[in-house]
């Protein structure tokens, strides 16, 4: 039986495995990272010996490990090069701009994805249920930088109605609180749109398939034979208990999202984690990259954490099942 | 069921998924794009040094001889469209391919040996299903360099988790049928009921699932060449995208350099998307790997 604790402590053990497995990735590079980055920056031979005392990578390999995860531990991600700044507090105001894309974007796709979705599935069979489902099939194929950069084209270009780069208008003075508000609101709107695009079709899928599987359950024979109407049988018997299944589908989502996040801020500039990463790919800033790609992922597996605890809230089945 | 009762069986699997109109669509799309990267670049050929000779030759607008217009180097579009189709199959499935027999193998090993074989492949394999791919792939393409063969190993070293899981719960559903026991009782090795009774009957599943993972995979490596981690030695429809995007071409309206090279991913990805749900229908009727 797993209960809370055993989940915590499995947390607690992915998450140190991809400490780990970020430390051998960027350690155990061909060549050596140092010297690639004095090759990068034309770094006297001071100036390399310096850095490999900074950056703890004057032991053994062994050394290095516990340096890296003692500095792990006091919140210490090193030092970025190209940003002359330490890459925590780098990453970490990146990490709320893409929180706030990442929030608005998501709260709109579950909520029209589930809505279509039931529409859909409650219709099985129907013309207008596979247009939804071949729809959504598109959507789901669409490169997701090239949904970005249409739009771009369409609002930004061609109309020329909205913002396409950054978060804010560069300089702008703002008479008051509610202007700058509006400002990143209009910053927000086309990255959102794009990232909805493209990630609506998977709720829209799970849901259908979810709600059609529980429209053929027992249960609603008894509801129909009860005399329920046909809406009240849908959304109190049916959907309660479809939206079980999205709930743990949506774990998978969160990979797909991250790298919707990463293109959509590509496109668009904002200053996320995406863009941040895009960068640190450019200027080879593998401090920056290290960070990036583990701060997403402990973000990622703890955001899995929470889902499961929901499920086994919402669902006390799970539990006595086990 | 053997490996050839299998194959005897499928020109009924083609005419099946000829019946279904969404797995027509995507038989078709799937020919057209593959004798588009095979005959394409043939007909017209592509020559990435012959750039434009002066400031007009650059991104011009289509015209009869053009039919597509030119790059910001003053190059053919329609011909570069033709040769980066091929970039992007080639990577799809060579990917593919490594996942699938990486995925299988552990699916299979997991859940014909269950015990310790299977918690330590188990656990590996959920590390890499809930580890962020993209952040990883980006990661790795960074650190290992910009090179065809690299891009394909990551990739397709990246993308076998899912086909391992669910290879494996349809091994473990297998190994207490009543033939494997017996077969295991009359004295059948582990290899040889892996290969007789196990491969034939996971194999339905596996090739749907495989055909899902070849649009993902291409999916992953236009992005990966978006962000500018493809190989500069070959044009694929991803790297097409990097430099329109990164030349400005979307600001200055050159919609026939960024269009294109969007429809290629999208009807590529389409293609076998379809292709494998309707696979899927048809093989796995009872709760497949796409629901």
């Amino acid at each position: 039986m797993k209960t809370l604790p055993s989940k915590v402590l499995r947390l607690v053990i992915s998450i140190f495995a991809v400490c780990t497995f970020n430390f051998f990735l960027f350690h155990l590079i061909p060549g050596d990272p140092i010297r690639l980055i004095a090759r990068a920056q034309k770094l006297s031979p001071e100036a390399v010996a310096k850095m490999r005392k900074d950056f703890g990578l004057d032991g053994t390999l062994v050394e290095q490990y516990f340096v890296y995860l003692k500095n792990l531990l006091h919140g210490d991600l090193g030092f970025s090069f190209s940003l002359k700044e330490n890459v925590s507090s780098v990453v970490f105001r990146a990490l709320s701009n893409t929180f706030l894309l990442l929030t608005v974007s998501t709260l709109i796709v579950v909520l029209a994805g589930i809505a279509i979705g039931v529409y859909s599935g409650s219709r099985y069979g129907t013309k207008k249920d596979s247009s939804i489902v071949l729809t959504s099939l598109i959507l789901w194929s669409l490169p997701t930088f090239w949904v970005g950069m249409l739009l771009v084209f369409t609002f930004g270009v061609w109309f020329g109605i909205l913002q396409i780069s950054g978060i804010t208008t560069p300089n702008a003075i703002y008479g008051s609180y509610l202007e700058y508000v509006a400002d990143i609101a209009n910053h927000l709107v086309l990255p959102t749109l794009t990232l909805a695009i493209v990630d609506i079709a998977f709720f829209i899928t799970v849901t259908r398939t979810s709600l059609v599987e529980v429209l053929n359950e027992d249960f609603m024979l008894t509801a129909r034979g009860k005399g329920l109407g046909r809406r009240a049988i849908i959304w109190r018997h049916g959907v309660r208990n479809a939206l079980l299944p999205v709930l743990t589908a949506s774990a998978l989502y969160i990979s797909a999202l991250v790298a919707g996040a990463i293109q959509v801020e590509v496109v668009y500039s904002w200053p996320g984690m995406g863009l941040l990463m895009y960068n640190s790919v450019l200027s080879r800033d593998y401090p920056v990259l290290e960070a990036c790609f583990l701060i997403s992922s402990v973000v990622v597996l703890t955001a899995n954490f929470l889902s499961d605890l929901l499920y086994r809230f919402l669902d006390p089945r799970v539990e006595a099942g086990q | 069921m053997t490996i050839e009762a299998i194959e005897s069986k499928s020109p009924k699997t083609m005419r099946l998924l000829w019946q279904d109109p969404l797995g027509r669509l995507g038989l078709i799309l799937t020919g057209f794009v593959f004798a588009m990267a095979v005959v394409g670049p043939m007909v017209f050929p592509f020559d990435s040094g012959q750039v434009g000779k002066d400031a007009s030759s650059i991104l011009q607008a289509p015209s009869s001889g053009l039919l597509l217009g030119t790059d910001e180097l003053g190059r053919d579009v329609f011909r570069q469209f033709l040769m980066g189709s091929r970039i992007s199959l080639v990577v799809g499935l060579m990917a593919t391919l490594i996942s699938t027999v990486i995925g299988a193998s552990v699916g299979i090993l997991g859940g014909y040996f269950r015990g310790k074989t299977d918690s330590i492949l188990m656990s590996i394999t959920d590390f890499f299903l809930v580890v962020p791919q993209m952040p990883l792939m980006i990661a790795m393409g960074a650190i290992f360099g910009q090179n065809l063969s690299i891009i394909i190993l990551i990739i397709g070293l990246l993308s076998w988790p899912r086909t391992a899981r669910i290879i494996r719960s349809q091994t473990l559903s297998l190994r207490e049928r009543a033939f494997i026991v017996r077969a295991k009782s009359l004295g059948s090795t582990n290899l040889r009921i892996i290969r007789i009774h196990v491969i034939p009957h996971v194999l339905p599943m596996l090739i749907s699932n495989t055909i899902l993972v070849v649009a993902g995979a291409i999916l992953a490596e236009a992005t990966l060449a978006f962000i500018g981690l493809g190989d500069p030695n070959w044009i694929s429809w991803g790297s097409m995208l990097h430099f329109a995007f990164s030349t400005g071409a979307v600001g200055r309206g050159a919609w026939w350099y960024f269009m294109p090279p969007g429809v290629g991913i999208l009807l590529v990805v389409l293609a076998f998307t379809l292709l494998g749900h309707s696979f899927d229908r048809i093989k796995n009727p009872h709760g497949g790997t796409s629901s």
